[in-house]
């Protein structure tokens, strides 16, 4: 019942927004119908506890992961899209888009989350990848929404290079479903399901499976933003309207890693922890590494942010590659700080960029005189970024290193542990420069576009709620623990 | 009956493969999208082929699909950004022509060293033309990477798309119909998505900008 209620919620928001020319009431109610699905969310983690749900006709499936995975979705589009109507309203003012464009807004981000939502709700790993190649059809004009040079390049390059990358996912998952057809015992009913090939994996084929595993690796890892087919994530993130971002660096990677995670409980009962382990630290350490150069000497912000998006789903994959239950829920922890911080600083960080007109660092300055509201979520938004106590990071990081020294890898901690300082100097190198810099020369007036106070306060209970769950995770323990343990054997 | 239906088999996944290399030879992108059309027929002809030797109703109705899809959508849409375009002909390939052909080679060699891995685990006369699905693949990846006109990374983007179903319909006679569904039409969209950012690019910009590409970088 609920899977669907959040998917009719869903879709009901997205019919409502096609129907009708633009309107900014339309964007509060996409917020209400984030809201929901968030709420709904909640319940349905609470119900998971119990096992598994189905809903039509067992096509769509949530044990506790997918339920998570919801609440993360939910929470992320809320904040995005209680920034459609200020949005669109900042882009109608200065001419930047018509009317007819912010009602494709408004329908293609609803689209986007409703993909993500039946990604995570499925019960069939080839409809999930089918979701997931489907989000980036639905994000391809909103990256290219400011119908400039630059957007118009970096939704090219986004589409070619993700549906390559995606087409190797696929061929994995063929193979996956090649494998259960010799499989003794299951070859008569094999299937994409999710409960049938988890029942089959520890009879597969090793070696298919162990090329289907890496295609799989490189495939979904182009979708979450992995080396070595990054490189349309800092242009599309760059270029995209802020709330955009907010939800691609958010969550959509995240659903990708999502589809990740159940790959790996599939190839390590086929073929032992050892394969997709090392698969995984390589590309995890990989990425953080390069993420870490190209912060030291960033100079757009919002590129910055993209970046550290880059280097979180690398320490995401380094926690997934060690994969014990532990490990697993402190990567899922550090999926819901990531999604929540990480829109916080996209829709703050589009905010700034509107009112100093620029995205350049450098000419971004004395934020915290000019806008000292606006400068301090920032502020505070970076410290959670760079997991600081007592952000929930922290604590997610923090334990993702206990389950990599448990497992005797504590060479890949300190690597990381290296990687994540020189990225706090940049960083704090960085926002001095925005936040305090230049400030003797410009007078400490307000600039006139401040934040309005609802929107205020959904970012201050943001960063809120991050301190909370790194204070006391008790709401999620549980949930958490039970979500880890459906994706390890 | 059984001879003609490997017969069948094999000529058409041969003729996949064929038409993948074709597209590396010629030049001008109407020949390349007519390759592209003899592969989705020939694709089409694989699917149905085994269908009625296996009885599979589903993987007919995909081959159908396949037929509709790859043998007529996606061709006639590249087709209108050709005639659209006055320079439709790929005129810088990063590496020459001869040269592509004698890599396509390589690349076919590696694909058979690759495919006896995957299909070891059951060789028959079907799956034993798998090697041929994987080369139209990295066929398809050589033309992505080697190619600059955007008419050409589309069509190496879709080559991709075509070995891995012809390699679906080899190994396993087709996954779900559903999730095939769900492919097919992910690709014709991906196709139409990219036509349409041509279109848009070209109408913004008095420049032909796609073969540049150098707004965006650290």
């Amino acid at each position: 019942m609920l899977i669907l209620a959040i998917l009719v919620t869903s879709l009901t928001a997205t019919g409502i927004a096609a129907a009708l020319t633009w309107r900014p009431w339309i964007g509060w109610m996409t917020a209400a119908s984030s809201a929901v699905v968030l709420g709904l969310g909640v319940g349905l983690s609470v119900t998971s506890l119990s096992g598994p749900q189905w809903a039509l006709h067992h096509s769509l499936r949530a044990d506790s992961l997918s339920a998570f995975m919801v609440v993360v979705i939910g929470a992320v589009s809320l904040l995005a899209t209680a920034f459609t109507s200020r949005t669109m309203h900042q882009e109608l003012t200065s001419g930047v888009t018509t009317t007819r464009y912010a009602r494709h807004y408004v329908v293609l981000t609803q689209v986007f989350i409703t993909c993500m939502l039946s990604a995570v709700l499925t019960a069939n790993l080839g409809v999930l990848w089918v979701s997931i190649e489907a989000t980036t059809i639905a994000t391809t004009f909103l990256v290219s929404h400011r119908r400039t040079d630059g957007a118009f390049e970096a939704s090219w390059k986004y589409v070619i290079l993700c549906s390559v990358g995606i087409a190797l996912a696929f061929l994995g998952t063929v193979l996956i479903y090649y494998a259960q057809l010799h499989t003794s015992g299951v070859a008569h009913h094999a299937s994409l399901d999710w409960t049938t090939v988890m029942s089959a994996a520890h009879h597969l084929d090793p070696r298919v499976t162990r090329i289907a595993f890496a295609l799989l690796v490189v495939g979904y890892g182009t979708k979450v933003g992995l080396a070595p087919l990054h490189s349309w994530l800092p242009d599309a993130h760059s270029q995209a309207p802020a709330p955009v971002s907010a939800l691609m660096s958010g969550v959509l990677l995240s659903v990708a890693f999502y589809g990740l995670l159940r790959f790996r409980a599939v190839a390590v009962a086929a073929l032992g922890p050892a394969f997709p382990r090392a698969l995984l630290l390589v590309v995890g350490l990989v990425s953080l590494l390069l993420a870490t150069v190209m912060l030291i000497a960033q100079r757009d912000l919002k590129r910055m942010l993209a970046y550290s998006s880059i280097e979180h789903m690398g320490l995401l994959a380094i926690g997934a590659a060690v994969g014990t239950p532990l490990a697993i829920a402190a990567v899922l922890l550090h999926i819901l700080g990531h999604g929540v911080t990480k829109s916080v600083m996209f829709l703050s960080a589009g905010e700034i960029s509107h009112a100093q007109g620029t995205t350049e660092i450098s000419r971004i300055t004395a934020l915290l005189a000019r806008q000292p509201t606006l400068g301090g979520i920032f502020g505070f938004g970076l410290l959670s970024l760079v997991a600081l106590p007592p952000f929930s990071l922290f604590v997610s990081e923090l334990n993702m290193a206990r389950a990599e020294v448990d497992a005797g890898l504590w060479w890949a901690v300190a690597i990381s542990l290296v990687c994540l300082a020189v990225i706090f100097a940049a960083l704090a190198r960085h926002a001095r420069q925005m936040l305090l810099g230049g400030a003797a020369d410009v007078p400490p007036t307000a600039l006139p576009t401040a934040l309005p106070a609802s929107l205020t306060t959904l970012l201050v209970g943001a960063l809120v709620a991050c301190v909370v769950l790194g204070l006391l995770t008790w709401p999620l323990q549980s949930l958490l623990v039970h979500a880890a343990q459906t994706v390890t054997p | 009956m059984s001879t003609t239906y490997v017969g069948v088999l094999e000529l058409a996944a041969g003729a996949v493969l064929l038409s993948a290399v074709m597209t590396l030879w010629r030049r001008s992108v109407r020949a390349i999208v007519s390759m592209l059309r003899l592969q989705g027929v020939a694709l089409s002809v694989v699917a149905v082929d085994l269908a009625l030797h296996e009885h599979e109703h589903a993987l007919l109705a995909t081959g159908a699909l396949v037929l509709v899809v790859k043998g007529v959508a996606i061709p006639a849409l590249l087709r209108r950004i050709a005639q659209r375009d006055p320079r439709s002909r790929e005129s810088r390939p990063l590496v020459n022509v001869p040269a592509s052909l004698v890599f396509a080679a390589a690349l076919i060699v590696l694909s058979y060293v690759v495919g006896t891995r995957i299909t070891a685990l059951a060789p028959s006369v079907v799956t034993n033309l798998a090697p041929l699905g994987l080369a139209t693949v990295l066929v398809g990846y050589f033309m992505l990477v080697t190619r600059r006109h955007a008419v050409s990374k589309i069509v190496g983007l879709i080559l991709v798309d075509n070995g891995i179903a012809l390699m679906t319909f080899l190994l396993t006679s087709g996954v779900p119909l559903i999730v095939e569904l769900g492919a097919s039409l992910d690709v014709l969209l991906v196709v139409v998505v990219l036509q349409f950012l041509m279109v848009s690019m070209r109408h913004h910009s008095a420049t032909d900008r796609l073969t540049e590409m150098k707004a965006l970088h650290d």
